[in-house]
């Protein structure tokens, strides 16, 4: 199962693409492809909104569920999708519910 | 201190103008990322894990009140309320918007400060002992020749585009408290036996992937010769450094390839082409720079060591802060005073935006206006009067910064890691907290005396592990954290490269094998005056090796 990440240009907020085609900045929005058509399908939408300039660094990423709830694969995107496991009270984690970073 | 003249000034304003103009552009679709990268990247604007990054050049860690109070504002106004104090002695804000920072530069330009030059593959910024000016050993201040370097090299149209990253650093003390052997050029100033003044020069020293100590290329070089021969170093460089590997790319691997000697050769040979030129620096602009940072004014204040014996007798914190927090200045009625960053289970080099306007207050009431970032990620002031030494500390105590652990194990440097960077492979921050609470009784480090420990989030080494007396190095192995433990590295006159002990450590061990490592000294050393770097020197690594792996070292 993967799910396509960037960076937002204007301010670099980590964003997902979501299944109406947002950038979602809640990696619980983010649509979820699980066969190689979804993700060409997600890749070329990524490629799209590059060249667009709503996002940077796009990157598909590895994920599982995890107590039904998207668990990144690698620490890295765990970190990204919450904010810095050293504060709490910054980032995505300090404004809603995400899940635990590690 | 330094101050801008009209052709700096101008060439600030020109430079966030024409930033202003990319960051609109690149916004608005005209340029593509392709294409914005590399000039933003020439501003010092990365991108990282959550958010942009922007790393603030301060040029040798000196900064005034004013330009404190300046960062403090930014923080505020554009960022979290934080700012991180990096091992080169720059200010890193973790969170800004891409449209935001041509404001953040125009605001700094207003204080005499920029981010050019803190990324690329040019002459980054020269670091030089953060107690440069005051300190009692020194033979003369690093920083008008860290400046004469600063002014050569920004822009330098010749030395834009090197191989890879170049970093210079000034020490002028006996003591090598700028860790020069582990920089592409170490300087290290002293006087020949007439009494001139001249840098003995290291070159090829760095850390990274492949750690290597510094080669002397030259015992004295005249001050007058600095840009010369300077430049001559750079020109060998730019020509045989290898373009074609990113991973060899640094001066270090040309030297450990051509050979000391040989290249030695190469710069001499250049040196002699331009020894006569318009590069050879005339003993009148070395004072005019001198001039800028001539000491303050320090009158007496012959009443200091009977204010300090009578406080002292009431505030035992005070006592601890004095011991550890105090370096011997020049004038006997003042000290140089390191802030610690590094409040128990802290995050090492952090420090909030009310925090940096205190200390901004302190600077300039008891300070004379000067502060300074050492490359251990603390602050400093670098002149008090050992009278006022009790106020400032009293100030420090209500905002949460007097911890009196400079130099010892809690004084722990780590890199951002994997909670900000992009390049990491793990965290570095939460074990340095974690240490750092494991270590929290004053007694407890005291008796373990001097002890540095350097966490990196991975090769790049920012952290500087290679030469902690205790290095960490965070990995990534089978998609967990493991930390890798290097012993008996050190940054100073004595620079040495730490050793791998032994297999790595998970996120739940290495606390444990860091505890250990510190019994392990605890019960060896000869007496409390041998150092823990001075006891691995002796014993090497085999004790410690036994009490971490026991019957698994034996066997292997
Ligand atoms: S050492 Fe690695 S993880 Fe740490 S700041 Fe440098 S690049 Fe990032």
């Amino acid at each position: 199962m993967k799910l396509l990440t960037a960076n937002r240009l204007i301010d670099g907020e980590v964003v997902w693409l979501a299944a109406d085609g947002r950038w979602a900045e809640d990696i619980t929005e983010a649509e979820i492809a699980r066969d190689e058509e979804a993700i060409e399908r997600l890749e070329k939408t990524g490629r799209e909104a590059a060249a667009r300039n709503e996002v940077v660094d796009v990157n598909l990423i590895d994920v599982e569920f995890v107590d039904g709830a998207i668990h990144p694969i690698r620490l890295r995107e765990r970190i990204r999708a919450a904010g810095p496991s050293i504060h709490p009270d910054l980032g995505k984690q300090a404004r809603r519910r995400v899940l635990a970073p590690v | 201190m330094y101050r801008y003249d009209e052709f700096d000034h101008a060439f600030v304003k020109a430079r966030v103008a024409e930033f202003r103009d990319q960051v609109e552009r690149r916004l608005s679709g005209e340029l593509t990322e392709d294409q914005f990268k590399p000039l933003r990247l020439m501003n010092g604007v990365y991108l990282q894990l959550h958010a942009y990054m922007l790393r603030i050049a301060i040029p040798y860690g000196t900064l005034s009140s004013r330009q404190m109070r300046m960062l403090g504002h930014i923080a505020r106004t554009y960022d979290k309320g934080y700012g991180h104090f990096t091992t080169r002695q720059n200010l890193q804000f973790h969170w800004p918007a891409l449209k935001d920072i041509p404001q953040i530069l125009e605001d700094l330009a207003t204080v005499e400060m920029h981010a050019i030059q803190t990324s690329g593959n040019c002459i980054r910024n020269v670091t030089a002992d953060h107690f440069a000016g005051a300190a009692a050993d020194e033979v003369a201040d690093p920083r008008p020749y860290a400046e004469i370097l600063r002014q050569w090299s920004s822009l330098h149209p010749e030395f834009s585009y090197l191989p890879r990253k170049f970093k210079i650093a000034v020490t002028g003390a006996e003591r090598d408290r700028a860790a020069v052997q582990v920089h592409d050029i170490g300087l290290h100033l002293r006087k020949d036996a007439s009494g001139r003044l001249g840098f003995t020069v290291y070159v090829g020293g760095g850390l990274g992937r492949t750690p290597m100590i510094g080669k002397k290329i030259r015992d004295f070089l005249p001050e007058e010769d600095l840009l010369s021969y300077t430049t001559a170093i750079l020109r060998v460089y730019n020509l045989h450094g290898r373009r074609d590997n990113k991973y060899k790319a640094r001066i270090k691997i040309l030297v450990h390839e051509t050979g000391t000697e040989e290249l030695a050769a190469q710069v001499e040979k250049e040196f002699e082409a331009l020894k006569e030129s318009e590069l050879k620096l005339p003993e009148a602009d070395i004072q005019a720079i001198d001039a800028y940072f001539a000491p303050p004014a320090l009158p007496a204040r012959p009443e200091g060591d009977a204010a300090l014996k009578a406080a002292t007798a009431t505030d035992s914190g005070f006592a601890d802060w004095l011991r550890r927090n105090l370096n011997t200045h020049k004038n006997p009625d003042y000290a140089s005073v390191t802030i610690s960053l590094k409040g128990i289970g802290e995050v090492p080099g952090d420090a909030s935006a009310d925090q940096m306007d205190a200390v901004a207050d302190l600077a300039e009431r008891y300070g004379f206006d000067e502060i300074r970032v050492s490359h251990e990620q603390n602050l400093i002031l670098p002149h008090v009067a050992r009278a006022d030494l009790k106020a400032v500390f009293d100030r420090l105590v209500e905002i949460g910064l007097a911890t009196s652990n400079a130099g010892l194990v809690t004084d722990i440097i780590a890199c951002p890691g994997l909670d900000y960077c992009a390049l990491a492979n793990a965290r570095s921050i939460p074990v340095a907290q974690q240490i750092s609470t494991r270590f929290a009784s004053q007694a407890r480090q005291e008796e373990i005396g001097d002890l540095k420990i350097k966490i990196s989030g991975c090769i790049n080494a920012c952290g500087h592990h290679h030469v902690g007396h205790i290095g960490i190095l965070g990995v990534e192995k089978k998609g967990a954290e493991l930390y890798q433990v290097t012993l008996g590295g050190s940054g100073d006159e004595n620079t040495s490269i730490g050793e791998i002990v032994g297999r790595g450590f998970g996120p739940d061990e290495i606390v444990d094998a860091v505890d250990t490592i510190v019994e392990t000294y605890l019960a060896h050393r000869q007496d409390k005056n041998e150092p823990f770097l001075a006891a691995y020197r002796r014993l090497g690594s085999a004790p410690f090796k036994e009490a971490l792996y026991g019957r698994e070292a034996k066997a292997a």
